[in-house]
């Protein structure tokens, strides 16, 4: 296996953007990407994409991408794993140029989530549940959450307040992010005071309904040495599943997939989370980013509330999390949310984040999650 | 989307707790499953739920699907029962104030929604305090 750098990104504004087709907002994000490495062609490309076929009602669109990228012709595979589809596209585009097979691959993760109803959207989301033992009882994905949730506040004492933290936070840091859905701050009054979605959930500690892309080239590293950026690494990459209703798990508050997928990425790079300097994490909801910080071994079990509170994963703390806004504030299109996290750390890596940039950020992670924990891919990117 | 194939396959699971058991490690599975999650051995002997158990987390759904529009807010939780097996099921015949976390709670058998005029009454279980 060889060294695998990421030599361009792109990602355009997020948002409901009702003017743009799924194809328009793909090959603008796609094309942005090919500008940024200097290239106009790849040998072959990955998409994450969680569910076009309920969201517009077309599939088949590995081959509709490259087609209107200008690269019909070329292997282009799409890959489905909830949430973390993106994540997972990033992670077999990896390991298609380490093992030598492709020497320039295109990874990107689409989702155009506004072409539904607010109902056809919440749907094509609940299909990442068990359908036949969840979703028969009524059951949604804030509702999930919140189980795990309150679990997590019976069991450990965390707090609502610590829930609206992780809100404002990421709304904090996506104020300065200009790509981000919600670029603006909110308060720990505002996230307390929102609707109800789910108990303990509120419409403030849930991430949005999003249309946008996101996408990185690929090379071997030595390819790489060639361009005038410093190269950044994929230094580890770790995949696992867990079950996928949530009522099977022994502990509902802890993700084993996310555990088991940072345990491989952390023996790969052969570092741990104290080498760590930035995180992108998949705060789909508040309670979430508390559950991965603990399986991430940044923070013990039980302390990922304390660490929001005491600042430790804000923009100015030790470990600074979700910098890019998350997927709280910058939005959650479900299949280009994994490569948009990789993204945020290259840019941070890069130094080409702006008014949120971390200064000498040398390693980053971005861990990306499917359904209620039913999957979880991992990348620590390090820059040379 | 239930279909009357999809509905019926599942009647042996929603109507009659039919669950199976581990005869090298114990466990029980349910829905009943064809390897064994805990050992993977394939010596699986058909059993029946335990009907009663303890509530290990809940929440109120106000923000349903649509087939649920009707009974929001209600509530759903994931209870452990008397035989190991954690379920997820409606709590229902309870005032929200009084959920709680520990509290004891059995199967009965309810409908769980209908698909309008011209579909499908669609049954199984929930919980009500014990």
């Amino acid at each position: 296996m060889r060294d695998v750098a990421v030599i361009g990104v792109g990602m355009t504004k997020w948002g409901e953007l009702w003017e743009k087709s799924l194809r328009d907002i793909f090959v603008e994000t796609a094309l942005m990407a090919f500008d940024d490495a200097s290239i106009d062609k790849v040998d072959s490309m990955y998409v994450g994409s969680m569910s076009s076929g309920l969201f517009v009602g077309q599939e088949h669109i590995a081959s509709l991408l490259a087609d209107y990228l200008g690269q019909a012709n070329i292997p282009s595979t799409r890959v489905e794993s909830a949430c973390a589809s993106g994540g997972l596209a990033l992670r077999l585009g990896y390991l298609e140029v380490a093992s030598g097979r492709s020497e320039v691959v295109l990874v990107g993760g689409i989702e155009k989530m506004t072409d539904v109803s607010g109902y056809e959207a919440t749907y094509a989301l609940g299909t990442a549940a068990d359908q036949e033992y969840e979703g028969y009882h009524g059951m949604t994905f804030p509702g999930l959450y919140a189980l795990i949730a309150r679990a997590h506040m019976e069991k450990y004492g965390t707090t609502r307040e610590q829930l609206a933290m992780v809100a404002v936070k990421n709304h904090h840091n996506g104020s300065k992010n200009p790509l981000a859905q919600f670029p603006f701050e909110i308060t720990v009054d505002s996230v307390l005071n929102s609707v109800m979605v789910a108990d303990p959930l509120r419409v403030l500690d849930c991430s949005p309904i999003t249309d946008g892309a996101a996408a990185v080239i690929l090379c071997p590293a030595e390819m790489a040495q060639k361009k005038d950026k410093p190269v950044v690494k994929i230094a580890g990459s770790g995949h696992a599943t867990d079950t996928i209703a949530l009522s099977s798990r022994k502990d509902i508050t802890w993700l084993e997939a996310v555990y088991k997928a940072t345990q491989q990425a952390y023996k790969e790079a052969d570092k741990g989370p104290e080498d760590i300097d930035i995180i992108e994490v998949h705060d789909c909801f508040t309670i979430a980013e508390i559950c991965v910080l603990e399986a991430l071994g940044i923070v013990e079990k039980g302390k990922g509330g304390d660490a929001v509170e005491q600042g430790l994963t804000s923009l100015k703390g030790k470990i600074p999390v979700n910098t890019s806004g998350g997927l709280k504030a910058k939005g959650h299109p479900v299949g280009a949310t994994g490569v948009a996290q990789a993204v945020e750390i290259c840019k941070q890596l890069w130094e080409e984040a702006g008014e949120r940039q971390v200064k000498k950020a040398r390693v980053g992670l971005a861990q990306n999650m499917g359904g209620s924990g039913g999957s979880s891919v991992i990348h620590v990117l390090e820059r040379a | 989307m239930t279909t009357p194939s999809r509905y019926w396959r599942e009647i042996p699971q929603r109507y009659r707790l039919e669950a199976n058991k581990c005869q090298s490690c114990g466990t029980v599975n349910f829905p009943p499953r064809l390897v064994c999650p805990e050992c993977q051995k394939r010596d699986l002997v058909a059993t029946k739920l335990a009907e009663k158990g303890k509530v290990i987390s809940y929440t109120i759904i106000r923000v349903p699907p649509h087939q649920f529009i009707d009974q929001a807010p209600y509530a759903v939780g994931i209870v452990k029962l008397d035989d190991g097996v954690n379920l997820m099921a409606q709590i229902v015949d309870c005032d929200f104030e009084d959920l709680k976390v520990g509290m004891k709670v059995r199967i009965e058998f309810r409908k769980i929604f209908d698909e309008g005029e011209a579909g499908i009454l669609c049954y199984g279980y929930k919980f009500v305090p014990d």
